[in-house]
């Protein structure tokens, strides 16, 4: 019963979600539908992929709907839609049945395997990790070329310019212009080095 | 009728396919089309651990779905990025009016 109405919650929430015309209530009800998920998710047992949706989804993708919809404006311009609307439905009713076909129900017999509790969702996942972090970086780095402007993107491709060039050390033999060589100070005089004898005192 | 707690999974999945798919097939607002796809995102991670669950390999199904949790995260913040980079340029989000957009 409990199960039933939390599909049905998480259900209106999704709904909602797409159905309002405003973008702020919009990310609300995604937010909203991401909790309930994560409700459901810890119901079922997976805790740990309950706890990173609920801070994922209902935490970071809401917080930068939110941001961008601050940014861009909340008008969404509810007009005639892209689709007539049998064509969307019938296309979504058949996409629906197509989907339970496949799916409903459940085969009977799976070939039974007990891994250790955290081996498989710890360890054994070198390359999807790889993935994971190849993804996270193209991600980072398309985002900044987006939003950094154009000097982010210059830096981004190897088009910034070239820091200026240091000075160039003397020539070895040639003793460096008194001028140019301060005197140091009597903890850091390294060895070697000549230094102008100070004011008044005769060499 | 009494469904068990995979299958009322499943017709959770069902039911966020058939909602996200109607969002992108009906909404041309592109921050809708964004939030049409997570709504997407998360019936794929409902059914990974949903399949999980029935096969009794609970670890496997949240790992693959700590995976789809990443890449659908990763999208979307992409797709919001570009959304700003288009209402600054374009001054308009409307897919209708973008797709007639000379260069």
């Amino acid at each position: 019963m409990i199960d039933a109405l939390v599909v049905a919650v998480l259900l209106i929430c999704a709904a909602q979600a797409v159905r309002s015309t405003r973008l702020l209530t919009a990310s609300i009800w995604l937010g909203a539908a991401s909790a309930v998920l994560s409700l459901w998710l810890y119901q079922m047992g997976a805790h740990e992929i309950a706890v990173i949706e609920l801070s994922v989804g209902a935490g970071l993708v809401t917080v930068l709907l939110v941001f961008v919809i601050g940014i861009t404006g909340q008008e969404t311009g509810e007009g005639r839609a892209l689709l007539p609307a049998p064509v969307s439905w019938a296309l979504v009713i058949g996409s629906l049945l197509l989907l339970a076909s496949l799916i409903l129900p459940l085969p009977g017999t799976f070939v039974p395997f007990v891994p250790s509790d955290l081996t498989v969702l710890w360890q054994d996942r070198g390359l999807d990790v790889l993935l994971q972090i190849v993804l996270i970086f193209a991600g980072v780095l398309g985002i900044l070329s987006l939003l950094g402007g154009a000097q982010t993107s210059a830096i981004l491709s190897g088009r910034a310019q070239a820091l200026e060039p240091i000075a160039a050390p003397p020539s070895p033999g040639v003793p460096p212009p008194v001028e140019a060589i301060l005197p140091p100070s009597a903890d850091e005089s390294p060895e070697g080095v000549p230094h102008a004898p100070p004011e008044g005192v005769r060499v | 009728m009494n469904l068990s707690p995979i299958n009322l999974a499943l017709v959770g999945v069902l039911g966020l396919f058939a909602i996200a798919v109607y969002g992108l097939l009906v909404k041309h607002h592109l921050l809708k089309l964004v939030i049409a796809l997570q709504i997407l995102g998360k019936a794929a991670i409902l059914a990974l651990v949903a399949g999980g669950s029935a096969a009794d390999r609970l670890q496997l199904g949240q790992s693959v779905a700590l995976t789809v949790i990443v890449a659908d995260t990763i999208a979307g913040v992409v797709a919001l990025a570009l959304a700003v980079q288009v209402q600054r340029h374009f001054g308009t989000l409307d897919v209708r009016r973008l797709s007639t957009l000379k260069g």
